[in-house]
């Protein structure tokens, strides 16, 4: 084989790029399921033969960096290449294995080139319902949370096994959007593989090892290239959640040192009786891609660049929980794993990390109630996402109801009014929500909102009674609330609204960055004249007389 | 009377001023755009042209006029001083947005700065219900403290809840703050986008208002520039839908106007694929600082009503304001001559989106720039050379260019100075590739079996080798492909289109109703179109359609006359066609909803034929070997066998119709020179196109 110029290798790693990207967007283009569309929940990837990845899709939500790698390794191992044959796709929605609860499938393709596997292209998506109690923290294990289904092959060299699919239709409220979804999968991986081996045979590649070698040892390179920049030690935070009923410690240490940054999550509380736990991998995806946030992250994901990373957590904590624990919201506890790592990184790179945020989404699933459809009322099924603040950066202020680490659309009000029976009568930002400091907390915002109908509402939120704490000096956020008819409800439960009712929902402010006393009072005023502070905040946080 | 129609585009540097007898070209200018008053620079060009061709304005039978200054105005934050008007509750619309970062890794984003600042956001009590019933009545006891509040304010965009089911609301609004302040412009949001999403809404209505007074000014004065020069005929201003409208229309709906030159380009493109019968196009047009690429099926540019203006970060996806307008839907990346290269911490070589633009401009310009670009690769290849550069108006430094590739790419790639020019080629023409097959996978179509119309400064060079990167086989590269957008303005239609948001599904829909809508939007949009041309009105109506529960529509043609119920089986058929087309099979037992309702209606183009220096087209021949064209050759490093090869080197206006030969060669014109590279042949169609296909 001729050697490569570091000009062609390059191509060729912008092709990947590019191929990972056009699966993607393959994906989510087909996709039923809302939290596809709009957050861009999948993931697309290419393998190289022994199953190390080369390439992610950049996509909505930070939940499949890793997962998505570590499953394909899994997978390979279960099923020899020896094996497999051309057209062959294997699946599993194994939370464990695949992307932390069932509603994530992972689909895996080999790509054949004259006869021989030189790679893989995988891809996830979240599948709309897997029955069991449906989307929501009320299961007690996994069984509850509905279908399982181990490693197993899908496709058989181009036939799809059809009893496969009638069981995951026989298992769904949403039979025909599920089988969309899958059949989205599949094309996904079929487009990765055929332009992976388009791809190859214009460079005129047998196989992809030069390759493969040339982007790991680069990103691997510069990850540590990055990682040397950040003072070696041990660095420890505490980070205290809502919990289900009660509240959980979130522990971290952060060890850096040359060969990379291990975190463990030693001292954290136990598992919950509901399915707001965390496997391992999930929780290593957030936990990385927050450090990876600030410390190279020019760098694409792939083997090489995911490598100095490493996460352990003792088995049977909440972000290590174990099967069969429920584990149907682990988004709620594994959005806040980024706060977590980063108040530990902060004291390493003091000016560098942002305060803390909202962090959690306020996912708002509606439905109607069963009686309301009974009796011939609206079925409707609907979830609304919304965010808080972001945590003030170093230099600069917190992003208002903007959705990190995920990556959500937030609802537009007349798209949710013309699919539900509610009326949305504010949605605006929240004044004085904002963490203080020399840089402010982003705000959150405060929806209010009706309906004609009676309806359900799940929630599985944070930061109600653990507000985003501010650094540096930076105050905290507002925390988040919710009231039906100015009663209080708790942050995770399932609620019934009757017709007419008013339920508000605050979304928490992010945590301040500084001593607000430094706040240039050229920004005071100006927060002032927009009334994003109110006078007795800038007279008792800022010193300033309005 | 002769027919005689001229076209004038206002760039960013250069204006374009295009005379045709309404057969040919008879005359040409390219002049600076003069910033402060770009109807003087206008005038001059236009003149030139006229004197050309010994002809005044008083000749004129058609005027076409496109412009950049309603998109640099956005761009640089030039507009008036506006405030919106929002419903009770939701004064943040704005600020709120899709609560989304552009970018995933970056913590440092800021965003894009809002055209109306939260101190002049407004709202009044009311509300309307997803129908358009009144659940709160517009509470007129506010409207003294809203005009207090409007002290200062040029321009107000008023954006209530659902007016696009109702704009009663929004109307008596406006017509109550017109008493009281005559002069403000207002825009209505259910006029300028009356399309449900709030933000998009608000964003297209803002930016409406906001361009309103600049723009209103703008059309007034040059209107009259040319008709005190003598101008006869009524001027026509260039949409970025690609069809022209009114200057009254204009001047209602400045929005509409951003981004009309790109769309010039795709006109000419699809223009061109009608007469060589070319079924699927991709354009590509290629400049000093971007590339735009657009999609044309049965010569028709792929639309869109989705537009994104002033990114904060440029090329980067939701970093702007969405604005909705039909739009020919063109993707544009931050690759071109000016894309600066360069290799990072990683020893990765990047090329662009930065870019030393015209100034200082690449290093071979030798006027200060000092990175290495795109254009100093070309030059250290040997694909431009000094004695022919752009009619000897500057001169060309390869010798520089090449030293500088050298030092900034080649030392750290322990490359030469030509294998690091081959290296910045690759990259920068496989990400236009990419963008083009990335687009192709977005609109659910595919790029291999389409014939690649390139034009555009660079365009015509970099034409085989993003070909060659993206599964292209055949290319044409149009007769005078420097001035393609201004001779596109040529071909474009008078031509309106609304869009109206009616939630239905498909199963339960009220025929008559839809119809009762149709019908008015038909009106609506033919009054307007009315305007601008006498000729019969072609009418087409669409359906924005989906299955429940995703978010990607497919628009589906209508029927003409009042929708039936039997009707309804032929659209379910129609949807699951187009949509097996794009995601190789439909849903069966899936609801189908309808978001959007659609009505265009446009003049016929034009009735010229395709401008071109030859005087009599002939038949197509296919290509005539055996020609002896020219015997001059030059060395060119060859992008394909990274080695130094002797390149054919011909006169682009010394070709004739049937002339073939085999690549590597270079073809030269005034303002560009088209590279054909050595796995492919080039020869010249009857109209004098010039045809590369790969060799097999």
């Amino acid at each position: 084989m001729k050697t490569l110029s570091s000009a062609s290798l390059q191509v060729m790693w912008n092709r990947l790029l590019a191929i990972v990207e056009e699966q993607g967007q393959t994906l989510i283009r087909a996709a039923f399921s809302p939290i596809v569309r709009e957050c861009g929940d999948i993931s697309a990837g290419v393998f190289d033969v022994q199953g190390r990845m080369l390439a992610q899709a950049v996509t909505g939500t930070p939940g499949h960096i890793n997962t998505m790698a570590e499953a394909v390794m899994t997978l390979r191992a279960r099923f020899p290449p020896e094996s497999m044959r051309a057209g062959d796709i294997y699946m599993t929605n194994d939370p464990w294995l695949a992307s932390g609860h069932l509603n994530d499938f992972l689909l895996l393709m080999p790509a054949f080139l004259d006869g021989e596997v030189v790679g893989f292209c995988a891809c996830t998506s979240h599948l709309v319902d897997l029955g069991g109690l449906g989307m929501g923290p009320e299961g007690s294990d996994i069984y509850d949370e509905g279908l399982l289904i181990p490693p197993c092959k899908l496709v058989d060299r181009g036939e799809v096994n059809a009893l496969l699919m009638d069981i995951v239709r026989a298992n769904s409220r949403e039979p025909i959007a599920n089988e969309g979804d899958i059949y989205a999968l599949i094309a996904c991986c079929e487009a990765g593989v055929t332009r992976l081996t388009q791809m190859m045979r214009e460079f005129h590649l047998s196989q992809l090892d030069a390759l493969s070698q040339y982007i790991i040892d680069t990103s691997y390179r510069g990850t540590l290239a990055a990682i040397a920049k950040v003072p070696q030690g041990v660095y420890h935070n505490t980070l205290t959640v809502d919990g289900y009923d009660a509240a959980l410690q979130l522990q971290a240490s952060l060890r850096v040192s040359c060969e990379g940054m291990h975190v463990d999550f030693a001292g954290t509380s136990g598992c919950s009786p509901k399915g707001i736990n965390v496997p391992l991998n999930y929780a290593t995806a957030y936990t990385v891609f927050a450090l990876r946030c600030i410390v190279g992250s020019d760098i694409p994901n792939n083997a090489g660049s995911l490598a100095p990373f490493t996460v352990s957590g003792p088995p049977g904590c909440i972000l290590n929980a174990q099967h069969p624990a429920p584990v149907a919201m682990r988004h709620t506890l594994g959005q806040m794993t980024p706060d977590l790592v980063l108040g530990c990184l902060h004291q390493a790179l003091p000016d560098q990390v942002p305060a803390e945020g909202a962090s959690c989404m306020y996912d708002l699933p509606l439905r109607h109630t069963p009686e309301s459809a009974r009796n011939g009322g609206r079925r409707f099924a609907l979830e609304l996402v919304h965010n808080g603040g972001t945590g003030a950066r170093p230099h600069l202020d917190g992003l208002s109801a903007t959705a990190f680490p995920s990556g959500v659309y937030g609802s537009q009000v007349e798209m949710t009014e013309a699919v539900a029976p509610v009326v949305i009568w504010r949605r605006e930002l929240r004044c004085d929500s904002g963490g203080a400091g020399q840089f402010r907390g982003g705000l959150g915002q405060r929806i209010e909102m009706s309906s004609e109908e009676d309806y359900l509402v799940f929630l599985s939120v944070e930061r109600v009674q653990h507000p985003a704490r501010g650094r540096a000096g930076g105050l905290a956020g507002a925390p988040g609330r919710i009231q039906l008819d100015e009663e209080t409800v708790p942050g995770k439960c399932e609620l019934r609204v009757s017709a007419g009712q008013r339920l508000v929902f605050d979304t928490p402010g992010g945590g301040g960055f500084g001593d607000p006393l430094q706040r240039d009072p050229r920004a005071v005023q100006q927060d002032l004249a927009a009334q994003w502070i109110s006078d007795e905040a800038a007279q008792q946080h800022y010193g300033v007389s309005p | 009377m002769a027919t005689i129609r001229l076209a004038v585009d206002v760039g960013g540097t250069f204006t374009d001023t295009i005379l045709t007898d309404g057969e040919h070209v008879i005359a040409s200018s390219k002049t600076l755009t003069t910033h402060a008053d770009p109807a003087t620079g206008t005038l001059q060009g236009v003149q030139r042209a006229l004197q050309a061709s010994g002809l005044t304005l008083a000749d004129v039978t058609g005027f076409v006029h496109g412009t950049t200054l309603a998109t640099n105005a956005l761009i640089e934050r030039r507009g008036a001083k506006t405030a919106t008007i929002t419903t009770e509750g939701f004064r943040d619309i704005l600020d709120i947005a899709y609560e989304r970062r552009y970018s995933q890794y970056d913590i440092n984003i800021e965003k894009p700065e809002l055209i109306v600042p939260r101190t002049r956001s407004f709202t009044i009590r009311e509300r309307l219900r997803v129908d358009g019933h009144v659940l709160q009545p517009l509470d007129t006891t506010q409207i003294d403290t809203l005009v207090a509040s409007l002290e200062g304010c040029e321009a107000v965009a008023i954006c209530l809840l659902h007016a696009y089911a109702n704009p009663a609301h929004e109307q008596q609004l406006r017509d109550e703050l017109l008493q009281a302040r005559p002069d403000l412009c207002i825009s209505l949001s259910s006029e300028v986008s009356p399309e449900a999403r709030e933000f998009d809404r608000l964003c297209t209505t803002g930016a409406n208002a906001y361009i309103q007074p600049l723009m209103q000014g703008y059309l007034q004065r040059f209107s009259q520039t040319f008709t005190e020069q003598g101008l006869r005929c009524s001027i026509l201003m260039m949409t970025a839908s690609g069809g022209m409208c009114t200057l009254a229309t204009a001047a209602r709906y400045p929005i509409r106007l951003v981004e009309s030159g790109p769309a010039g380009g795709a006109i000419l493109a699809a223009r061109v694929a009608a007469a060589c019968e070319l079924e699927q196009v991709l354009s590509f047009d290629m400049g000093g600082t971007t590339a735009k690429l657009c999609l044309i099926d049965q010569a028709q540019p792929q639309s869109s009503r989705q537009f994104e203006i002033a990114r904060a970060a440029r090329f980067i996806k939701g970093s702007g304001m969405p604005v909705r307008i039909p739009v020919i839907d063109m993707i544009e990346i931050g690759a071109g001559g000016g894309s600066i290269a360069s290799v990072d911490h990683l020893g990765r070589l990047v090329v662009g989106p930065r870019s030393a633009g015209s100034e200082p401009g690449p290093v071979a310009f030798a006027r200060g720039g000092a990175d290495a670009t795109v254009t100093d690769a070309d030059a250290t290849m040997g694909y431009l050379r000094a004695e022919d550069f752009a009619e000897g108006q500057f001169s060309l430094d390869a010798m520089a260019a090449q030293a500088a590739l050298a030092a900034q790419i080649g030392t750290p790639l322990q490359l030469d100075a030509q294998q690091a020019a081959l290296g910045v080629s690759r990259i920068v023409d496989e990400s236009m590739a990419s963008a083009a097959r990335m687009h192709a996978v977005e609109s659910g179509k595919d790029l291999a079996t389409r014939t690649m119309i390139a034009f555009g400064g660079n365009g015509p060079l970099h034409a085989c080798r993003v070909a060659r990167a993206a599964g292209i086989r055949h290319i044409l590269i149009p007769c005078d492909p420097g001035v393609g957008s201004a001779v596109g303005f040529l071909y474009a239609p008078v031509s309106f289109e609304t869009v109206r948001s009616r939630y239905s599904l498909l199963d339960t829909l009220d025929c008559a109703a839809i119809s009762t809508l149709l019908e008015q939007m038909q009106d609506e949009a033919r009054s307007v179109v009315r305007q601008g041309s006498q000729a019969p009105l072609n009418t087409t109506r669409s359906a924005f359609m989906r299955y429940h529960g995703q978010g990607h529509e497919i628009e589906i043609p209508l029927p003409n006359g009042t929708l039936k119920e039997i009707d309804i089986a032929n659209l379910r058929a129609l949807f699951e066609s187009a949509y097996s087309q794009q995601f190789s099979r439909p849903v069966p037992g899936m609801h189908i909803e309808i978001l959007n309702w659609a009505v265009r209606v446009a003049s016929p183009a034009p009735s010229t034929t395709a401008p071109t220096t030859l005087q009599h087209p002939g038949p197509l021949t296919g290509p005539r070997t055996g020609q002896k064209i020219s015997a001059q050759t030059r060395p060119i490093f060859c992008d394909v066998n990274a080695r130094t090869v002797e390149a054919l080197y011909v006169e682009r206006r010394q070709l004739r119709p049937g002339d073939s030969f085999q690549g590597p060669a270079l073809v030269h014109e005034a303002q560009t020179s088209t590279l054909v590279a050595s796995d492919f042949s080039a020869w010249v169609d009857a109209y004098g196109h010039l045809i590369l296909e790969a060799k097999p």
